[in-house]
């Protein structure tokens, strides 16, 4: 249809250039993706992804669920396809060009299929093409009627040998595809987006293929990297760390939620892409045999994440303990997870304070909300001469008024009192 | 339900449902609390898993952790995370480590607001992924703690709610609340709410560090040891 007339059948058609180099990647990342489901993925340019699913489908529970799930994912990264299935790979692929929604499994299921298809599904040129229709040949199953060696001889051997690849006569070897060993996909808007979080819908697609590409190779991922491209200004890099590798989608969809939404755009965005480096290998986790009561456990990697990704990546931490006599440095903030040190210290309060805090003293006796009445003590704590933070300190277990505990000490050279710990 | 045998005794037996004179029977797991006492009070013999327990001390300091103690020991030791949410100090590494406390299993969560405590809260325990959790929101409301509580149900973990003690009056969907005072020389530790019949005595247990467990009664003993701070050197401790 010319341009001319498909605008005057819809006025507000939104005309568009097409873009090879576009189709091509996007079908490397639909194989890329569909190798979760196969490890035998071919490509027929220019748009068309073959698998070889016999292996695969007691894994996937059959025939139907494997579609669905191809279904599905395809949907989630915004495609929509046309499937069919086949003995052999030209076969399928005939069926699918010939758009036929069809799925034969038998061998001799497949000649009387083929036989009612267009013979426009061959590969041939124009010329041939109308030369079969001059002869009255519409139909694979009329070109198939005709002599072989009249066929040989007008069209050539190869139509022939098209044909015996496509009822499995003849071999038809493949190039499987070999995905990448990085992450790299992305999407153009249809339009300017200015608003942050209307980008995590484009997002999930990218999402969704990783997923399927990190599946195929039974690895994870430990840092993506979603790009913001913008019209005339840099690009805006959101990086996602994860303290475990994962290749689970939602859970990707989730500190991408909390990231968009904590994000305020300076420019509306053009395109976006999603970018994985390493891969390392993840197994699967195995189910337990029996169902087990309540919710499952979760992975405390995944709250981490979550946290992090909305209160920010300093918040969450762990505590350590050091071999030091300064109590502010013998127990610290640390990164999650640090070694514990076996050491033996005297009594030590739970919660030490951020910073000492000045006591005053009445009558020889030290105040915190009336005097302070010392039960042990006191424990002398010199050290740090060397690094200029020197204490020199008499350390005390004191007991309030109200009969809380709290650690105090005596700073030895000023004479000064100061609380710095609740024993809770 | 029409043709389903009704029985009055299987539904007694839902976990949600207790009744008003007994305790209820350990139809929900719990974690024992390390306290003989205590642990014969609380339905099902401890800390309720998947349920808020609330922990109103009188003051702050007088053994609201070390009630938890051997609790939070257990679970670190068994390989699960505690999350501290908001605590209101840092918790001190040694000391945890000195309770038997697995400090690499600790997280801590920082937050900047009373919501941002709620929302971690929320997270955590929704997750089902920690041994417990503790939290120290400000000024939870009813309608706030009920969400809490419900991300905390069917979760393996107990949920630790430290508020201030203003709030025993007001109500709340925690399953178990408990009062902390002192009596000299130990914690009383008085039940407000549990899943079954009140508690009409509070429990004693003496929950002292060991440096200071016996000295209770040492009254006079303060001005020899401000004196001793002052002159001897006591416990020498020098690099």
């Amino acid at each position: 249809m010319a341009i001319g007339a498909a605008l005057a059948l819809a006025p507000r058609l939104r005309l568009a250039l097409r873009d090879p180099a576009a189709e091509t990647e996007a079908l490397l990342g639909v194989a890329g993706w569909a190798a979760q489901f196969t490890p035998s993925v071919a490509i027929e340019f220019p748009d068309c992804v073959l698998l070889e699913v016999s292996g695969s489908l007691k894994l996937f529970g059959g025939l139907e669920s494997l579609l669905e799930r191809l279904r599905r994912g395809l949907a989630e990264m915004g495609w929509s396809a046309m499937s069919a299935g086949a003995p052999t790979p030209r076969a399928a692929f005939w069926l699918v060009l010939a758009e036929k929604q069809k799925f034969i499994g038998p061998m001799a299921e497949l000649e009387p299929a083929l036989a009612a298809l267009s013979v426009e599904v061959l590969c041939c040129g124009n010329e041939t093409l109308a030369a079969l229709e001059a002869i009255g040949v519409r139909t694979l199953g009329e070109l198939r009627a005709l002599p072989r060696e009249g066929v040989a001889r007008r069209f050539g051997q190869g139509l022939l040998d098209e044909f015996d690849r496509a009822l499995g006569r003849l071999p038809d070897p493949r190039n499987f595809f070999i995905s990448p060993p990085q992450f790299r996909a992305a999407i153009e808007l249809p339009s300017e987006v200015a608003q942050a979080e209307a980008l995590l819908f484009a997002a999930r697609r990218l999402i969704v293929q990783l997923a399927g590409f990190l599946a195929a190779r039974s690895g994870g991922v430990q840092r993506i990297v979603l790009r913001l491209g913008h019209r005339d200004k840099a690009a805006t890099e959101i990086a996602i760390g994860l303290v475990a590798p994962s290749r689970d989608a939602e859970h990707f969809t989730l500190l991408l939620r909390e990231r968009l939404s904590n994000l305020t755009l300076a420019k509306p965005v053009r395109e976006i892409s999603l970018r994985a480096d390493d891969v390392v290998p993840l197994a699967d986790r195995n189910l337990g045999l029996l169902l087990e009561q309540g919710k499952p456990p979760g992975r405390w990697e995944q709250l981490i994440e979550r946290l992090r990704a909305r209160l920010g990546t300093d918040t969450v931490c762990g505590i350590a303990n050091r071999a030091e006599h300064r109590p502010e440095r013998a127990g610290v903030i640390s990164d999650l997870g640090a070694k514990q040190l076996q050491l033996d210290f005297g009594e030590r309060p739970f919660w030490l304070l951020d910073r000492p805090k000045p006591l005053a003293e009445v009558g020889a006796v030290p105040n915190h909300e009336g005097p302070l009445e010392l039960l042990a003590g006191p424990e002398r704590i010199e050290s740090g001469w060397w690094d200029g933070d020197d204490v020199t300190r008499d350390y005390f277990i004191a007991r309030m008024q109200n009969e809380a505990l709290v650690w105090i000490y005596r700073e030895r050279r000023e004479g000064r009192w100061y609380l710095h710990g609740v024993f809770a | 339900m029409a043709g389903m045998p009704f029985s009055f005794a299987a539904l007694l037996d839902r976990p949600d449902i207790w009744r008003g004179d007994s305790l209820n029977r350990a139809s929900t797991p719990t974690i024992p609390c390390g306290f003989p006492e205590l642990d014969a009070q609380l339905p099902g013999g401890g800390w309720p898993a998947g349920a808020l327990t609330e922990i109103l001390p009188a003051h702050e300091g007088i053994g609201e952790l070390r009630l938890l103690g051997p609790a939070l020991a257990g679970l670190s030791r068994r390989g699960l995370r505690l999350a501290w949410i908001a605590p209101p100090h840092l918790p001190y590494a040694p000391a945890l480590a000195a309770a038997g406390i697995d400090i690499a299993r600790l997280v801590i969560v920082r937050t900047a607001s009373a919501k941002e405590t709620l929302w971690a809260t929320e997270q955590s325990l929704a997750s089902n992924a920690c041994g417990a959790v503790l939290a120290w929101p400000q000024g939870a409301k009813y309608a706030e703690l009920k969400r809490l509580q419900i991300a905390a149900e069917g979760s393996r973990a107990p949920a630790f709610l430290f508020r201030f003690p203003e709030v025993a009056s007001e109500s709340s969907p925690a399953a178990l609340r408990i009062v902390l005072s002192t009596v000299r020389g130990g914690l009383a530790v008085r039940v407000i709410k549990r899943r079954g019949a009140p508690l009409a005595h509070p429990v004693l247990l003496s929950a002292m560090p060991p440096a200071v467990r016996g000295k209770n009664h040492h009254v006079d003993r303060h001005p020899a040891a401000a004196a001793a701070a002052r002159d001897f050197p006591a416990r020498l401790v020098h690099v």
